[in-house]
């Protein structure tokens, strides 16, 4: 039995988070900024295969940006890019103005960009819990010895990251399966825990590659509300590659649409959905 | 008693300010709320609502989940000597319009965005209501509905309140007196609008606090509030006595988490329906099934050492050494660890009611070491009318009388009740109240039932349903058919029989039982219609009806109801077929004119009848079902006074 040394009310309430640090960043309008993120003609080539050709496109800031396109236009390989795991033979992508074509995946990680996989690479065998903790590998101080005994700051440190953990498993509403191991959770949930270690770096800029992949229809809903939710509670700009149409089509402010690994639309939702080019790459032409 | 809900608190929080009051899990880990902390808290929230305009007499809703501020929030409108009105948090937003506008509502605090919308919806038609709080913040950041503010904001301003004016709650409180109005529930009424439910700080006292001497409740007990804050169990269970008594209640941290929260805390004190033990207990029996053989072996092995010995144990009835013995093994093997899965090895005391309960659901909780027992009450007695005491427990009654409670039978076979718990009335409707009160203060309770030879009250049907038969004997479907279903291998029953010579009954196999049943035997079937109608099948319904007749003939009272002639119908009662209600009630009356042929075969003594039947499938079309029923007899028994 605890007893609360909180002051009155004694129970703080989800939401607004209190003044500690590496908290959930505050709440702030929903309103699109300047631009945050900078594609500028990039180009990638695998050997003879172009899977990137000339792409431009810019990402504006407490955005949802979308990246549409059929199956090999490049959309992952864009998302790769942006991410530092692929480094693009041509063009710049710059973060804040800051230039970041030849960086490794972990500063792009530094600078407060994370991302969610298209195939989960969660840890199987790990509760719910230690895999969100995980995300909060890069803003752990303590060396890893301290850490082993609990000994010194790492055990404040620990009890810092848990809070921030916790609430993140409040907000995705996974509270009952915090302790399970993540192997045994369906592949909807999974894909939650799975986003909760994304936020759980406290991103500026959150790489969503594929988040309604192979769900049904109910657990599609809950994975938009979350992402609109996180887009609208921590301010945060969310890129996301989908294949679902009509998710998109709800959810973004801009699309971009890739075919081939080019560019072939971009815009609002109703100016994507309006454009020829698209309209044939996605329904095809009678010849 | 004099005394309200707020001097209570106040109470608690001079007499033990650091002792806790609440629980929440919060972020994973058990927050505690002293009774100072919540003193604290109310008096901030009734004076932001004094400043809002609440006004003594009025109503205030509150509506959501079990949440320590709307705990506080319902504390704080009754120190003010306003009216709080708990509302389902599940009902949809065209069930809350007609409480609003009954009761004259203006300010109204929610739990979340969900309980914000549904007011919202209703708003339009309910001009008065010109306030909405909200306790969690999520999603509403946007929202710029007018008279929308959160809890917080209203706290903040009454911490402003309560710095210029130290002495306002202790004022407010004080204003109150024991027979001013205290909260308003709505029961669904199953016809027409609901009716709101007028209690008094005195009755609501009164009940808890008879109910905790029948137990013995003390500040040390656990209780987990999971249910509605809107039914009246729920209330008196983590309200009136969580008052009365100080003990401590823990809120789970969301609806899905309840079987773990309700193993962390391990209640002492533990309140469901019926359908929740169901539920616990299928659960334990689907994982047993997938347990290892020698698990299960060992299960099976001391459940049935279990409900031969454990129910005479907990009734304190002499056992032989050995099977002592083996119990006392069983405990430290098997039922100690299921108790400890299922969250309740530290229950001391647990009730359920609401409906009949399975005398086998029932007597496995019995059985493996828990003290499940039933009690007799409703919303407008403030629950507590009859409890079991410890060591004389039994599946068809509901116990005695408690504390000041009088019963009488009328000679409809209706139940009478006086008790200090009773309603003042209902609200703004008169005509209803003169209908259930009486000008003598008995509440007409709408059950059928009688006291048995040890006093204890047995209810039997709701009066309204109960007949006579032929010769003026009782005749009480829903108790036959509630025997009837009690059975695994039957799904639904319908009795017939008012105004006849005897009984008869059309019985719904279930299906899932009953194939598995067939499959185990080698039994081939094509489909319901088809094994329903199986010999094998109708002489396994034969010994579950005769087995209810050699229960109903240990009573003189019922035997007469027992059950001579039976069929098995050829499709599953189905609502959309307008043969249950969408509660999965049957529809007596509908089915005796929709199956009039067959009531006619089986009063006619015909071995069989075809029937054809229209169905309406989900998707809206209609079809027919058509079969050639057979009727077979069941042995009946002599009434035992005759046997004798």
């Amino acid at each position: 039995m605890t007893t609360t040394t909180l002051p009155v009310p004694g129970i703080v309430p989800p939401g607004p988070a209190p003044a500690t640090a590496d908290a959930i960043p505050a709440a702030t309008e929903r309103q699109l900024g300047g631009v945050i993120l900078d594609v500028r003609n990039i180009s990638l080539a695998f050997g003879g295969v172009k899977a990137l050709t000339d792409i431009s496109f810019d990402v504006r800031e407490h955005e949802i940006r979308a990246i549409i396109g059929p199956n090999g236009a490049g959309k992952s390989s864009m998302l790769n890019c942006i991410n530092g795991v692929y480094q693009p033979q041509q063009g710049t992508i710059s973060l804040r103005g800051q230039n970041f074509r030849h960086m490794k995946s972990r500063q792009v990680a530094e600078l407060g960009v994370a991302r969610t996989f298209q195939n989960l690479a969660l840890f199987k065998g790990m509760s719910v819990l230690d895999n969100i903790m995980t995300g909060r590998n890069l803003r752990m101080r303590s060396n890893i010895l301290l850490q082993a005994l609990r000994i010194g700051p790492a055990e404040r440190e620990e009890i810092r990251h848990r809070e921030a953990v916790e609430r993140i498993i409040d907000f995705l509403e996974i509270q009952p399966w915090r302790k399970t191991p993540v192997g045994q959770l369906p592949y909807g949930l999974q894909k939650r825990v799975d986003l909760g270690r994304a936020l759980a770096m406290e991103p500026q800029v959150l790489l969503l590659d594929e988040p309604m992949a192979g769900m049904n229809l109910e657990e599609k809903q809950d994975m938009c509300r979350f992402i609109l939710d996180v887009n609208d509670e921590f301010g945060t700009t969310v890129v996301l590659i989908e294949h679902d149409m009509g998710v998109v089509m709800d959810i973004s402010d801009r699309v971009v649409v890739l075919d081939y690994g080019r560019k072939i639309g971009d815009g609002t939702p109703d100016e994507v959905r309006r454009n020829p080019d698209v309209i044939k790459a996605y329904l095809g032409t009678s010849h | 008693m004099e005394t309200t809900f707020p001097r209570l608190l106040l109470g608690h929080a001079a007499d033990r300010p650091g002792a806790a009051a609440m629980r929440e899990k919060e972020y994973g880990i058990w927050q505690a709320l002293t009774w100072r902390a919540l003193a604290a808290m109310v008096e901030q929230i009734a004076a932001g609502l004094h400043l809002a305009g609440l006004r003594r007499g009025e109503h205030m809703v509150v509506m959501g989940a079990n949440r320590p501020r709307l705990y506080a929030t319902m504390l704080a409108a009754q120190s003010l000597g306003a009216i709080p009105v708990p509302l389902y948090q599940d009902a949809a937003a065209a069930e809350c319009a007609f409480p609003i506008q009954n009761a004259d509502v203006r300010f109204a605090m929610a739990e979340d965005q969900e309980q914000v919308d549904k007011l919202l919806e209703v708003r339009p038609s309910c001009p008065l209501l010109q306030a909405i709080w909200y306790d969690d913040p999520r999603g509403l950041r946007n929202y710029g509905e007018p008279g929308l503010a959160s809890l917080d904001a209203l706290m903040a301003s009454g911490a402003e309140h309560v710095r210029a004016h130290p002495d306002f709650l202790r004022t407010e409180v004080d204003a109150g007196q024991p027979d001013d109005v205290a909260a308003m529930f709505f029961t669904s009424g199953t016809t027409g609008q609901p009716k709101g439910v007028v209690h008094s700080h005195r009755t609501l006292l009164d009940r808890a606090h008879a109910g905790a001497e029948f137990d013995k409740l003390g500040p040390q007990e656990e209780v987990l509030a999971y249910l509605p804050p809107a039914w009246i169990g729920q209330n008196i269970f983590s309200y009136a006595q969580w008052l009365a008594c100080g003990y401590v209640v823990n809120c789970p941290e969301s609806a899905d988490t309840v079987m773990i929260d309700l193993k962390e805390i391990g209640p002492t004190y533990y309140f469901a329906p019926p359908r929740i033990f169901e539920s616990l207990l299928t659960s334990v029996m689907i994982r047993m099934e997938d347990a290892g053989a020698i698990k299960r072996r060992m299960f099976q092995g001391f459940m049935a050492l279990a409900r031969r010995v454990g129910p005479a144990l907990r009734d304190g009835e002499p056992v032989g050494a050995l099977d002592r013995f083996k119990y006392a093994l069983g405990d430290l093997m098997v039922y100690g660890p299921l108790r400890n899965n299922l969250g309740l090895s530290r229950v001391r005391v647990a009730y359920t009611a609401g409906e009949a309960i399975g005398p086998d659901l029932f007597s496995f909780y019995r059985a493996i070491g828990i003290n499940l027992k039933q009690l007799y009450g409703s919303t407008e007695t403030a629950v507590f009318v009859c409890m079991q005491p410890d060591h004389q427990v039994r599946a068809d009654t509901v116990g005695v009388p408690c504390r000041d409670v009088e019963i009488q039978v009328a000679d409809s076979g209706e139940i009478l009740v006086r008790t200090p718990g009773l309603l003042r009335e209902y609200y703004k409707n008169p005509e209803a109240t003169a209908e259930v009160k009486t000008a003598d203060g008995w509440y007409r309770t709408g059950d059928a039932g009688f006291l048995d030879a040890q006093g204890h009250l047995r209810i039997i049907d709701r009066a309204k349903d109960v007949g006579r038969l032929a010769d003026g004997a009782m005749f009480a479907p829903k108790y036959i058919e509630n025997k009837l279903k009690f059975f695994p291998h039957i799904k639904e029953a319908v009795a017939v029989g008012d105004g006849r010579g005897h009984v008869c009954a059309m019985v719904n196999i279930d299906f899932e039982a009953v194939g598995n049943w067939a499959e185990r035997r080698n039994l081939p079937y094509a489909g319901y219609t088809d094994l329903a109608q199986k010999p094998q099948v109708y002489e396994l319904i034969r010994e579950c009806v005769e087995q209810v007749n050699a229960d109903l003939a240990q009573d003189e009272r019922l035997a007469g109801s027992q059950v001579h002639r039976f069929l098995v119908l050829h499709k599953e009662l189905d609502a959309d077929d307008g043969e249950l209600t969408r509660t999965n009630k049957v529809r007596r009356g509908f089915i005796a004119e929709k199956y009039a042929v067959l009531v006619d075969a089986l009063y006619g003594g015909r071995t069989e009848q075809f029937i054809e039947t229209q169905v309406r499938f989900e998707d809206g079309r209609t079809g027919s079902v058509s079969a050639t029923l057979r009727i077979a007899d069941a042995r009946t028994f002599p009434p035992l006074r005759a046997a004798a």
